[in-house]
């Protein structure tokens, strides 16, 4: 626990703690906004190893991270599409239609990397390096850490506010809240129900892509299979703890970050010590989390429940 | 007299076959209050559908502001200044009321402006003196504030028409005169309330006109200054109103098998619905209760039967005390039967079949299984045997029983709690959407029950129905029975206090 | 009429997986294979081959299981994700048992092994059921962070405190010979566990339908208000039908262990426990079908390691198409057969059929 007192140490960690929350914090902002709409989406998990996917194939075939980016968010929302058709618009359970997808994307992206990378899938993707913001990086610890990171981060930056304030702020916002607890309200007063929500899960899922390109483009710079490893169903607990919020939710996932990054020190400071020990700790902290929490917290109220306009 | 606002001319409404209304005329004068008033059944919410745009009719015309016009749907209707509260509110609780008026208008723009909105609403508020917070969050608020919130959703949008489905239905019997000062108040402004209700004493205390349906057609239109309770009451049941008190011969009840002291108990919001109530049952006696809906009834029923734990208070079966026992204890050795309020929920599994909703009760035990296996032949057996006696109309009892219609599945549900001999039957809104021939097979069975010196607990909103079948009647009001009386001594000013909440000396 | 279409709804599965056997024909286009000759060189291979249908026997013995672990508690409207989990500590646990117990004679030492998995896999159900039926929480999040920990836990112990000495990969000590699974096909790795599976499968089909309690959990699953009502202990219901599904699980995981690997392997489950999430919906969720949709699935990921030799198609692509199935499968979930609107619709027809034949009696032939 020395990096307490060396301030290069601090800025290592909190860089670290960063850098991990990021993919799920994409999913978990992007979760909210389709759980708030009365969508579960257990898809996220998908939708980050599709991005991831997609990233990679795209910055392959063009040879630059923004080709990857694109291509990223394309089988992300194509993932999103089919979430779409099946739980809003066949509407059947939401669970399932998630885990169905998030079975097809294991196999497709496994299948299809190997096919399109095929020899060259060790070798070293283009991807977005770090910029540091003038004036800001220059602050002690917290501008190295904060401002000194790639275009994706600061991308998060700006989308977590602008997730916030679509959400409380705008007339789009507000339909999506009022849908995620009392639709018959909502569509009594001449709202799609369900364009609401297909425009939910596509951007939910979307987000959660960007999620995967961050894991290509700016963390590892390859695509291995299966490389999501969980982080879907952990920005998932997050957003849970986060209570529905897009601010709760990045805060929650900060906090996986940090404890993974701290995982990652105590690992490396005492190598005796098994690995798995320390790789189990997010998931039992999510666990003990939800356990510990989650029955005090309240999702929203429609949430899971196919709406069919019934009555008179 | 004063301009017609609205005008219809020989309304029709058809579902399929069905004539829901025929020829129906109607005028409403500007400004006025007008009530349409009617029983179940009699068209009503079909009426009011049309007005608000949400059903087409097939035929005759509407004509608004004496123009003939064309309502096509509910945002049309906004747009012509009709605006209509449901009787269950389009309110989301989690938003504030600015945020619930906010929902849905048109021309927002990317920027949720609610200061705006909030202006206008506290204007609003204070113009009809309705005392709301805009800022509040709509859990917060009590029923009667919830309704004034939905009243002012319309008038932001500048409703000139406001038409209320069954008002009161919801309120508690101390926000009723707070909601007829409001609509004295909204008339006072120049808007017309046309409200429906089946409620005398509210068209008298409020209506400027009243419209009476029956069966579909209008069967009269009057001034309300013109005319009284007991005509109207006719007009609208198209006989004079008189309780006949049903020859039950002479049984006399036999020993107490239920008693219930000082219940207490709190519904699934946590609120206190049942405030100590203390009755008894006798062998051979059907005790009533009567009420408003919403008083504790639904709690008083689930805690007898086992669904709801009482915080306080005891239960006694034959003298047993089963107040913390489980439901499979109550059913099966206390032999407490059951006929739920909701049909569809509670009482069957509408995607069983008949067969298999039969044994939904003693499925575990014999005839039905022995040692843990289900004994098929058995079960279709008995299933055959209530069908028939039971006059449940069906295809073959491999049918699911969500394909059966109300009155057969209510029959279904008593064949079962009924054969199986039970010493305490309780029956909650048992004619709830029934037809009059449903409605007369459940009276028989309940009777059959009381004869077989069964106690019968009968919970229900219909006074009607109650004074057919009790022996006594109880009236619940605000978790508390506020009287117990027979049935030659009810009168609709005592009845009706009791429901209101006045209660009378000697009851605990 | 009315029962052909009742009955072409039925097969829904079928449809299902056909439709996403022709989609996965285009992505074995794509890498320049004909999807005919990689078909007939699958399924020749997976079921048509000594060597091929023992390799397709000896996945099914897991891939059954799981899904009846899932497919229990479906019945009472329970989603079990965390099959995996508990096949883990299912082998776990009889690895436990079978290196650790001292030595005892086969007979009494091999069912204790069993038992011992089925614990293990039972209190990786247990967790979640209790969490779900006494707090309200989701058991599906649940179950999924408990796989990722138990799939740690193993890797962990074969890693570390159980692992051979000197090994070079995670694996433990070897399983007395006579602790061994009896085979099934002479010379192959066709183990037993798949004949206990199908015995299982055919127990639940009778419990489900036959029993009190096979009532009460599809009566929890359709309606858990009027199991309440009906005087169902719901609660208790749930824990217990997710500790057995556990169990299954657990079962899964010891007989991959005693009949299979015969030592504890750290990522010894490729995605079993997923597997029977798709065996659960492509047999409708009727353990009586379990068994053919897991051979059949077990037949396609056995055959495409035949294929990928065969033809030099890459046998992840099976992966794929397993997504596609199960992507169609819950797609089929949405079209429910309502046989009134059906019976309406076909009265209809008749009725405009009946009326332009009799147009045409009414018109006269050839005249004027």
């Amino acid at each position: 626990m020395d990096f307490l007192l060396d301030a290069q140490a601090m800025t290592d960690f909190l860089s670290t703690s960063l850098r991990l929350s990021i993919p799920i914090i994409f999913a978990a902002v992007g979760g909210v906004i389709s759980e708030r709409s009365g969508v579960f989406n257990i898809a996220l998990e998908g939708c980050i190893l599709g991005g991831a996917f997609g990233a990679a194939v795209g910055a392959y075939l063009t040879g630059t991270p923004f080709g990857g980016l694109f291509f990223g968010l394309a089988v992300a929302s194509f993932a999103g599409i089919i979430l779409a058709a099946l739980a809003v618009g066949l509407a059947i359970n939401q669970l399932v239609a998630g885990i169905a997808i998030n079975i097809l994307m294991i196999g497709l992206t496994s299948y299809l990397a190997r096919l399109i990378l095929g020899a060259d899938a060790t070798s070293t993707l283009p991807g977005f390096s770090p910029i540091a913001i003038p004036l800001l990086s220059s602050i002690p610890i917290l501008g190295k850490v904060l401002f000194t990171q790639d275009l994706l981060t600061y991308l998060m930056y700006l989308l977590v506010p602008l997730t916030w304030w679509v959400i409380y702020r705008t007339p789009w916002g507000l339909n999506l809240r009022a849908i995620g607890d009392y639709p018959v309200a909502a569509d009594s007063a001449g709202i799609s129900v369900s364009r609401v929500r297909l425009y939910a899960v596509l951007i939910s899922c979307a987000m959660a892509g960007l999620g995967g390109c961050y894991l290509v483009l700016s963390q590892v710079f390859v695509f291995t299979e299966n490389m999501s490893a969980g982080k879907g169903f952990i920005a998932l607990a997050a957003l849970i703890l986060g209570r529905w919020n897009p601010i709760g939710a990045l805060l929650a996932c900060l906090f996986f970050g940090m404890s993974d990054a701290l995982q990652l020190r105590l690992q490396f400071g005492s190598p005796d010590v098994p690995y798995q020990l320390f790789s189990m700790v997010p998931y039992i902290a999510s666990f003990l989390a939800l356990v510990i929490f989650a029955g005090k917290v309240r999702p929203p109220a429609a949430i899971g429940i196919k709406y069919e306009r019934g009555g008179k | 007299m004063s301009e017609l606002v609205l005008k219809l001319d020989g309304i029709a409404k058809l579902f399929g076959d069905f004539r829901a209304l025929d020829g129906v005329h109607m005028e409403i004068e500007r400004g006025s209050i007008h009530a349409i008033l009617g029983e179940n059944g009699a068209g009503k919410t079909t009426l009011m559908n049309i007005l608000f745009g949400l059903y087409q009719p097939e035929e005759g015309e509407i004509s608004l502001n004496g123009k003939v016009t064309k309502i096509l749907s509910p945002r049309i209707a906004m747009e012509m200044g009709i605006g209509m509260i449901h009787q269950h509110f389009m309110l989301v609780d989690t938003l504030t009321v600015a945020e619930n008026v906010a929902l849905g208008l048109p021309d927002q723009g990317a920027k949720l402006d609610l200061g705006r909105i909030v202006k206008r609403l506290a204007e609003l508020s204070e113009e009809y003196q309705f005392d709301i917070d805009p800022h509040e969050e709509v859990w917060k608020l009590p029923i009667g504030m919830r309704q004034r919130v939905e009243i002012l959703k319309v008038l932001f949008r500048d409703a000139d028409i406001i038409i209320l489905d069954e008002p009161t239905s919801v309120l508690a019997p101390n926000e009723i005169s707070n909601f007829l000062d409001g609509m004295a108040r909204l008339r006072a402004a120049g808007k017309t309330v046309i409200f429906i209700t089946h409620k005398l004493d509210e068209v008298e205390a409020i209506a400027d006109n009243v419209t009476i349906m029956q069966h579909g057609k209008v069967s009269a239109e009057v001034r309300v200054a013109e005319s009284d309770a007991r005509e109207m009451a006719r007009l609208m049941v198209g006989r004079d109103i008189v309780h006949d008190v049903v020859d039950r011969g002479d049984q006399k009840p036999g020993d107490i098998v239920l008693k219930a002291s000082g219940l207490r108990a709190r519904d699934n919001r946590g609120i206190e619905a049942l405030k100590g109530v203390s009755l008894e049952i006798r062998a051979g006696e059907v005790l009533g209760i009567a009420g408003v809906d919403g008083n504790g009834q639904a709690e008083l029923s689930e805690v007898i039967t086992g669904l709801l734990d009482p915080e306080a208070g005891t239960i006694t079966v034959d003298g047993e005390d089963i107040t913390h026992k489980s439901v499979y204890a109550r059913r099966h050795t206390h032999h407490v039967s059951y006929v739920p309020e909701d049909r569809h929920h509670t009482g069957l599994v509408l995607d069983f079949s008949i067969a298999q909703n039969s044994m939904l009760r003693d499925f575990r035990i014999p005839p039905f299984s022995r040692k843990g296996v289900i004994n098929t032949s058995k079960v279709r057996e008995k299933a055959k045997d209530w069908v028939d006696r039971y006059d449940v109309r069906m295809r073959n009892i491999d049918q699911h029983v969500r394909f059966l219609s109300g009155g057969n599945q209510q029959k279904l549900i008593f064949a079962r709690e009924v054969e199986c001999d039970p010493r305490v039957l309780v029956v909650m809104q048992p004619c709830k959407g029934l037809d009059v021939g449903a409605i007369e097979a459940v009276q028989r069975t309940v009777m059959a029950e009381r004869a077989n010196c069964k106690a019968v607990l009968y919970i229900s909103t219909e006074l009607e129905h109650i004074m057919t079948v009790a022996d006594r009647i109880a009236v619940m009001c605000a978790g508390e029975i506020t009287g117990i009386l027979t049935p030659d001594e009810v009168t609709d000013e005592r009845i009706g206090a009791l429901m209101g909440g006045i209660k009378e000396e000697g009851v605990a | 009429m009315l029962t052909a279409i009742r009955y072409f709804y039925l097969l829904r599965p079928i449809w299902a997986v056909l439709i996403a056997l022709f989609v996965g024909s285009g992505l074995i286009l794509i890498a320049g294979v004909s999807p005919i000759t990689a078909y007939v060189e699958l399924f020749k291979g997976a079921f048509l081959d000594y060597w091929g249908l023992a390799g397709t026997l000896v996945k099914t013995s897991p891939i059954l299981l799981a899904g009846l672990a899932v497919i229990l508690p479906l019945r009472a409207g329970l989603l079990n994700i965390g099959a995996e989990g508990q096949i883990y500590m299912g082998g776990l646990f009889s690895a436990m048992a079978a290196l650790l117990l001292p030595e005892m004679s086969a007979l009494i030492l091999v069912p204790i092994c069993v038992l011992a998995g089925a614990l293990g896999g039972g209190l990786w159900g247990l967790i979640p059921g209790y969490l779900k039926a006494y707090h309200g929480m989701n058991e599906v999040i649940l179950t999924i962070l408990l796989n990722f920990i138990a799939i740690n836990i193993v890797s962990y112990v074969a890693g570390g405190p159980m692992m051979q000495e000197g090994a070079p990969y995670p694996y433990s000590e070897e399983i007395r010979q006579e602790l061994w699974l009896p085979w099934i096909m002479n010379g192959t790795d066709a183990h037993a566990g798949v004949i206990v599976g199908v015995a299982l499968a055919m127990v639940m089909f009778f419990v489900l339908k036959y029993s009190t309690i096979g009532f009460a959990l599809d009566t929890i699953g359709k309606n858990a208000t009027a199991a309440q009502y009906a005087g169902v202990p719901v609660k208790p219901y749930i824990v217990g039908v997710m500790f057995a599904a556990g169990a299954l699980g657990g079962l899964a995981g010891t007989f991959e262990v005693l009949g299979l690997k015969y030592r504890l392997y750290h990522h010894f489950s490729p995605g079993y426990g997923f597997d029977g999430i798709v065996v659960a919906f492509l047999a409708s969720v009727n353990p009586l079908i379990a068994p053919i949709a897991a051979f059949f699935l077990s037949g396609l990921k056995a055959g495409a390691l035949v294929m990928q030799r065969a033809v030099g198609l890459e046998s992840t692509v099976i992966e794929a198409i397993q997504g596609l199935v199960i992507i169609f499968v819950a797609a089929s979930l949405g079209f429910k057969y309502n046989a009134t609107k059906w019976s309406q619709f076909l009265l209809r027809r008749r009725k405009l059929d009946a009326e332009v034949g009799d147009t045409f009696a009414k018109t006269p032939k050839g005249d004027e």
